[in-house]
């Protein structure tokens, strides 16, 4: 079977620091693959990588047998990867449904022409992307709130609007960067069931989390950062009793 | 205040129709040269400011560059129809053009810059396309500037009466209104306010950023050189001076103003940041202080301006939203 993403030995350096240094793994169709390690490994600087905001030194980023490193973020969100930012990025002033519009973005048409003319492939267009939104508003439960602004929805709310504003660009693979961060028991829990229902849907999931338990629950397989390195990667059983990875976590026994 | 908004936004469109109304029935009631000539200048601004309120208020991207595309419309214009006897069809559509044309040019290498970087660069290129009108006195004949420019006419008909112009710029005040609705209300504006509140946000949802922001600083200028285009045939006479840093910062006073990314705030500032020289003419040498210290309180008690984050569509759609929600 082909791998839906294969990074091959991917280095980023700024200046004299390695944050990443020369990770190479993959990732298949429709599985669930959480990224752990401790803060400044570099989970989020190749999560950046992945999805163009940086350009890696080198190495190559394999999506869907074609090498997307070096694209622009928009160019990659159109060709079937989307995200979500660890310190969440709603456009805050727009409302709940607009977020979710502007996910929409690469997957309508209209132009500048039709805008100004307002042509019927217009109005059309709105209408059909309007009623798909709120399906996606509805699969996160926040139909109710659509015509809120994203800045007055609850912290959890929020999380879950950026996935279902990610979702809206129709990927293949989506990227969640710590989708549980700042939410309580209960908010987790709904979030890994909700996580469990998009693999359902047939989505690919690679997600960074500090959440264990999330991870050990949800997770296929688990990829381990430190330093920079990938210094392990397999099945939530195997990785829980890897003494590197206890290493990283706990420090190494004098 | 909330019950207001909300009124005001379920009736929106009985009220532009009476602002419309209104506009049309003013030079009866006003019908004093000076009364037609003020309004005839604030439909002007109003034009000017809503389209640099589409590069600065829907998109973010501060431009204090925006008098230097108003003076390249006009000087385009006043050259075409004084050297060629063109059209005003042809003058009004080259002076777009050429405007739209310099903004390409400019804002294709810099509008990668962002917050005040690009502010200094507009401001720059301001000064710039002033100097250049100064200086080529072959092409505008510099300080002594172009006279005699004809008024726009069309199959024998002159415009020239003052009230055939204030008509004249009110359509085109119409125009432009419907021109920014239409963008902001669609995919591409949506696409440009999301520019505005997160770059990075957008561009990760597959929003081409730098192909944005160079189209509407192009839509921006070509209607910034409509205006002056209008400019330059309605004096009939311009010279650098009316084109500025000064002029691109009054513009950019009433948008702030009245509140960015709203086109009613847009035209209420204009009105007011217009009329408000000549009410306090009487004052003398104090106005202009009298004038900042309006602007400072203005920035002390409400920053965001008169109308500024307040969406009428928004609001109405949430009005309309909780309605059905009771009927449930």
């Amino acid at each position: 079977m082909k791998p839906l993403l294969g990074i091959e030995r991917v280095t980023q350096r700024f200046g004299g620091l390695v944050a990443v240094s020369n990770v190479s793994f993959q990732i298949f169709e429709n599985e669930i693959i959480g990224v752990i390690g401790p803060n400044g490994a570099g989970k989020t600087t190749l999560f950046n990588i992945i999805t163009g905001i940086y350009k890696p030194t080198e190495g190559k980023v394999m999506y869907d047998e074609g090498n997307i490193a070096g694209f622009r973020p928009h160019e990659i969100t159109q060709s079937g990867l989307a995200r979500t930012f660890q310190n969440i990025r709603l456009f805050q002033n727009m409302t709940v449904l607009e977020n979710v519009l502007v996910g929409m973005h690469t997957r309508t048409k209209a132009n500048l022409f039709d805008a100004v003319f307002r042509t019927g492939r217009l109005k059309k267009e709105q209408l059909e992307a309007t009623q798909k939104a709120e399906y996606y508003l509805r699969l996160v439960d926040l139909y109710e709130h659509r015509h809120s602004a994203a800045k007055n929805l609850p912290y959890g709310s929020q999380r879950k609007l950026e996935i279902a504003r990610a979702m809206a660009s129709e990927p293949r693979l989506l990227l969640l960067d710590e989708p549980a961060a700042g939410m309580n028991e209960q908010e987790t829990a709904e979030l890994m069931e909700f996580i469990g229902k998009l693999k359902a849907l047939g989505y690919t999931i690679l997600l960074i989390e500090h959440d264990m338990k999330l991870v050990m629950n949800i997770c296929e397989r688990i990829i381990v950062f430190d330093h920079g390195c990938l210094i392990a990667q397999g099945e939530p059983e195997v990785i829980k009793k890897e003494p590197k990875v206890i290493e990283a976590y706990l420090g190494k026994e004098a | 205040m909330n019950r207001i908004l909300a009124c005001l936004a379920r009736n929106q469109l009985l009220i532009s129709l009476t602002v419309l109304a209104l506009a049309l029935l003013f030079p009866l009631v006003f019908p004093s040269q000076y009364s037609i000539r003020m309004a005839t200048l604030c439909g002007m601004y109003i034009v000017l400011a809503l389209s640099l309120n589409l590069i600065t208020g829907y998109t973010g991207q501060v431009s204090l560059g925006h008098a230097a595309f108003f003076g390249i419309g006009a000087y385009t214009a006043a050259i075409l129809a004084t050297r060629f006897g063109l059209n005003f069809l042809f003058t009004f559509i080259a002076a777009a053009i050429v405007a739209g044309l310099a903004a390409f040019l400019l804002g294709l290498p810099t509008l990668k810059l962002k917050g005040h970087y690009l502010a200094m660069v507009t401001l720059g290129f301001c000064e710039i396309v002033r100097l250049v009108e100064m200086n080529w006195m072959g092409l505008t004949r510099g300080p002594l500037g172009i006279l005699n420019i004809p008024p726009p006419s069309l199959w024998g008909f002159t415009i020239d009466a003052p009230i055939e112009y204030y008509y004249f710029i009110v359509a085109l005040v119409v125009l432009t209104i419907k021109l920014v609705q239409n963008i902001v209300d669609s995919r591409v504006g949506k696409g440009l306010i999301a520019i505005s509140e997160d770059e990075i946000a957008a561009e990760a949802m597959g929003i081409n950023i730098l192909r944005y922001k160079v189209m509407v600083f192009v839509i921006s200028a070509a209607l910034a050189g409509f205006a002056g285009a209008f400019y330059a045939q309605y004096m009939s006479y311009i010279d650098p001076t009316s084109f500025g840093t000064d002029q691109s910062i009054s513009i950019f006073i009433m948008i702030i103003f009245g509140g960015l990314a709203s086109i009613p705030g847009t035209i209420i500032g204009v009105i007011v940041l217009t009329l408000l020289p000549e009410v306090l003419r009487g004052l003398m040498d104090f106005r202009l202080i009298i004038y900042g210290l309006i602007l400072i309180a203005m920035m002390l008690v409400k920053p965001e301006g008169l109308l500024g984050n307040i969406n009428f569509t928004r609001i109405k759609k949430a009005a309309d939203g909780k309605k059905a929600g009771e009927l449930k």
